[in-house]
């Protein structure tokens, strides 16, 4: 297990806990259950750590693979900067965050599911891991040689001529499709 | 247009039934609480029991077959059965592992409506102990089992607790919570990206399972879930009894109080026999991985690729199967899927391991690959196998005419069949149902032609020898090159062999073009079937199946079959 990135599985569970809080959430809330003001609070919470967890970060080692239309997540994420590149800062948001799920049933499982993310985040944080932004490569085409200004005005040189003979008795091998037309029919 | 049905018809199938038996139960299980025995319980909770039960059967049913596609050595013992009479449905076995994720969607979905329902009926339960109203039916219906020693209707049982306080404290109410983190747990760590790049996390994650089904087993046992007993219903009949609650009891009233009790566990009915299978199945790979496996060679060849040859008594493999290697100096738990690559007729089996992760990099040092000189052979590793499996390339030679794909080490299934072929012509005890093969290895960089193309190279010299040049059409593709080997190719463009694999045929370069590749073998074999076999990427799969629908007409039939880990 040498090789793992505990935040890529930390940010999977995370990103299920918020949608798990957030189904909780919405339930408390529509069933208008005692305690829905945790409930309220749960959508808000959910709604944030999925806003939160929704781009990836790029891999140390290896190629990321990006969530469809993470760009602009990324973009308001990275905003922050030393605040949500720390995964330290995450552990404990998220250690936080999860409390107030505690005190109602429907938002129970997501209160544990944040408190599981949370720890394996913390696994992350120990192991020196940070969250990177996957930014689009810009493509810097190589310029074109110097010398490559015009088309050859001369033919292509012909092999020397000890090849040549050789050709010469080995017909089928030296045929070639001549890419211009050589007769003078035209 | 194509012959889809031939493809995909019976997987199609196999997909309606299962999802008509998860609709039929989910509706019959509902409509079985809507019954007079469940009439006070509805008082309490209305239809958010039914909502709860039904996925619950669902839910039954769905873990009894969870459990049954990774049992890799059943399913092989099956297709073995199977194969002699319909090879359809031989091939429907090679999709195990997707039959495996859509009953775990299916899960994950009924464990959701269930816990949703349920959350309302903690909610209505509790509604009904606070509300102490003596002319309120769910009081009443709550207040029962606190005096005599009728049992409970309502499993809250006073109004100083609450519904969390209550969930943590029942049987049902704590192994459902254990089970859905296990279930939450296991479906994060499965997702495609953390499989796919830390297996080691998805596969130790996975073992979560056996807390899963312990959970799931004992989740009935508190029966929570109450109805009305036969013989109260006797003296207690819902219809007449229900508005003269305040009257139970009574000696004018005719109505008795009436007594609950809850169902007795059902689950453990769907899934014993699935678990003994599978417990089965483990013990039979424990057990094949005790038998004495001996590394007989090492091979190192360029592009971080490993060759081990070993021998283990009683080993009989067919072409294109896998085994699981185990190493337990690297590691006592893992065990990973190799594909063989030698023929059943050599009297070693062999397998090509890629260098890409830790533990095979760790298999690679074991066997001495940082060192320069010769290890001694009781300095190699005490490796373990388990299998072989059997995929879809053993279909190979019941097919006319075969096109095999590999793409890049996709190419290791093919090795094995191709050697077996020579075996075959060779020894020509057999007649060999297989006439013409076209062999397509599509490979991003040159090194790793280096040891294929050996093989390649005396099986081209064979066949001249036998006069069998046409038996075998191989094109190699060279998806991606360097410059400055584009310029030693173009210099040696008009040699005799190939500069790059030293064959007679030459490397082609860029991708195949798929659909005249089709159209020319199409009208080069009328009328019969060809089998298309493919090891690669997925995208790749998706246009091969593309292209063999589409160009399976009147006549001749393209099937199409994946091999997959």
């Amino acid at each position: 297990m040498g090789r793992i990135e505990w935040a890529m599985w930390a940010n999977e569970q995370a990103l299920a806990a918020g949608l798990i809080l957030l189904a909780g959430g919405i339930v408390g809330v529509a069933g208008q259950f005692r305690g829905w003001e945790f409930a309220s609070y749960a959508i808000a919470a959910g709604v944030f750590v999925c806003l939160l967890e929704y781009p990836r970060s790029k891999r140390a080692k290896g190629t990321s693979v990006e969530r469809t239309g993470q760009y602009c997540f990324t973009v308001c994420v990275k905003a922050f900067g030393p605040v949500t590149r720390n995964y330290y800062v995450r552990a404990f948001l998220h250690a936080a965050l999860c409390v107030p799920g505690g005190f109602m049933l429907a938002t129970v499982l997501g209160c544990v599911c944040l408190g599981i993310a949370s720890l394996i985040y913390l696994a992350a944080a120990v192991r020196g891991e940070h969250w990177e932004p996957i930014l689009p490569r810009k493509d810097t085409r190589k310029p074109v040689a110097e010398s490559i200004k015009s088309p050859p005005q001369n033919p292509p040189p012909r092999p020397p001529p000890e090849i040549r003979r050789k050709q010469a008795k080995d017909v089928e091998g030296a045929a070639y499709d001549n890419p211009m037309s050589v007769t003078d029919d035209e | 247009m194509g012959n889809f049905v031939a493809n995909e018809g019976l997987s199609i199938f196999v997909i309606l039934v299962w999802l008509g038996i998860n609709a039929y139960l989910f509706v019959q299980f509902y409509m079985n609480f809507l019954v007079e025995r469940w009439f006070y319980t509805r008082v309490l909770l209305g239809h958010a029991l039914s909502w709860a039960r039904a996925p619950a059967a669902c839910l039954n049913f769905n873990c009894m077959l969870i459990l049954l596609p990774v049992c890799r050595n059943l399913l092989s013992f099956l297709r073995g059965s199977i194969q002699c009479c319909s090879r359809t449905a031989a091939r429907q076995l090679d999709r195990n592992l997707t039959f495996h994720k859509l009953v775990a969607y299916m899960i994950a979905f009924h464990t959701a409506v269930h816990i949703i329902a349920h959350l309302f009926n903690f909610e209505y339960f509790m509604d009904a102990q606070l509300n102490r109203n003596h002319s309120h039916l769910p009081f009443i219906l709550s207040e029962i089992g606190n005096d005599e020693n009728v049992s409970f209707l309502n499993p809250i049982r006073s109004n100083e607790t609450s519904p969390t306080i209550v969930m943590f404290t029942t049987i049902a109410g704590l192994t459902g919570v254990v089970i859905t983190l296990a279930l939450i747990l296991i479906i994060t760590s499965s997702m495609e990206v953390i499989r796919r790049s830390y297996f080691e996390v998805f596969w130790y994650t996975h073992h979560l399972f056996v807390i899963f089904f312990i959970g799931l087993v004992f989740h009935g046992f508190g029966r929570i879930v109450r109805g009305q007993t036969s013989r109260s219903l006797d003296s207690n009949d819902p219809d007449v009894c229900a508005d003269r609650f305040e009257d139970w009891g009574k000696n004018e009233s005719g109505c008795a109080v009436p007594a609950f009790a809850g169902n007795p566990p059902m689950t453990w009915k769907w899934v014993v026999g699935p678990m003994f299978l599978y417990v089965c199945e483990r013990l039979v790979r424990i057990y094949r991985s005790h038998q004495k496996v001996v590394i007989t060679k090492v091979v190192m060849h360029p592009s971080k690729t490993l060759e081990l040859q070993m021998k283990k008594k009683g080993f009989h493999m067919e072409v294109g199967q896998y085994v699981f290697i185990q190493c337990p100096s690297i590691s006592r738990l893992e065990w990973h899927p190799f594909t063989l690559t030698s023929a059943p007729e050599e009297d070693y089996f062999s397998v090509h391991v890629r260098i890409v992760g830790d533990w095979t990099q760790a298999l690679y040092e074991a066997c001495g690959g940082n060192k320069s000189e010769l290890q001694e052979a009781w300095k190699l590793p005490k490796v373990a196998i388990d299998g072989p499996f059997g995929t879809a390339s053993e279909d190979v030679f019941r097919y006319e005419v075969v096109m095999l794909v590999g793409a890049g080490i996709g190419v290791t299934p093919f090795a094995s069949i191709l050697k077996s072929v020579w075996y075959k012509h060779i020894q020509n005890n057999e007649g060999v149902f297989t006439k013409k093969i076209y062999f397509y290895w599509l490979c991003p960089e040159t090194e790793a032609f280096e040891w294929f193309a050996d093989l390649l190279q005396s099986l081209e010299r064979q066949m001249a020898e036998k006069d069998m040049a046409d038996f075998l059409s191989y094109n190699i593709y060279l998806t991606r090159w360097k410059e400055k080997e584009a310029a030693h190719l173009r210099v040696h463009h008009e040699d005799e062999n190939d500069p790059i694999t030293g064959l007679k045929q030459k490397t082609l370069y860029g991708k195949p073009n798929w659909d005249n590749e089709f159209t020319n073998i199409a009208s080069t074999h009328p009328g019969s079937k060809v089998g298309v076999f493919l090891c690669g990427p997925p995208m790749l799969g998706k246009s091969l199946e593309k292209e063999s629908i589409s160009h399976t007409e009147a006549g001749v039939k393209f099937i199409f079959n994946k091999e997959n880990f």
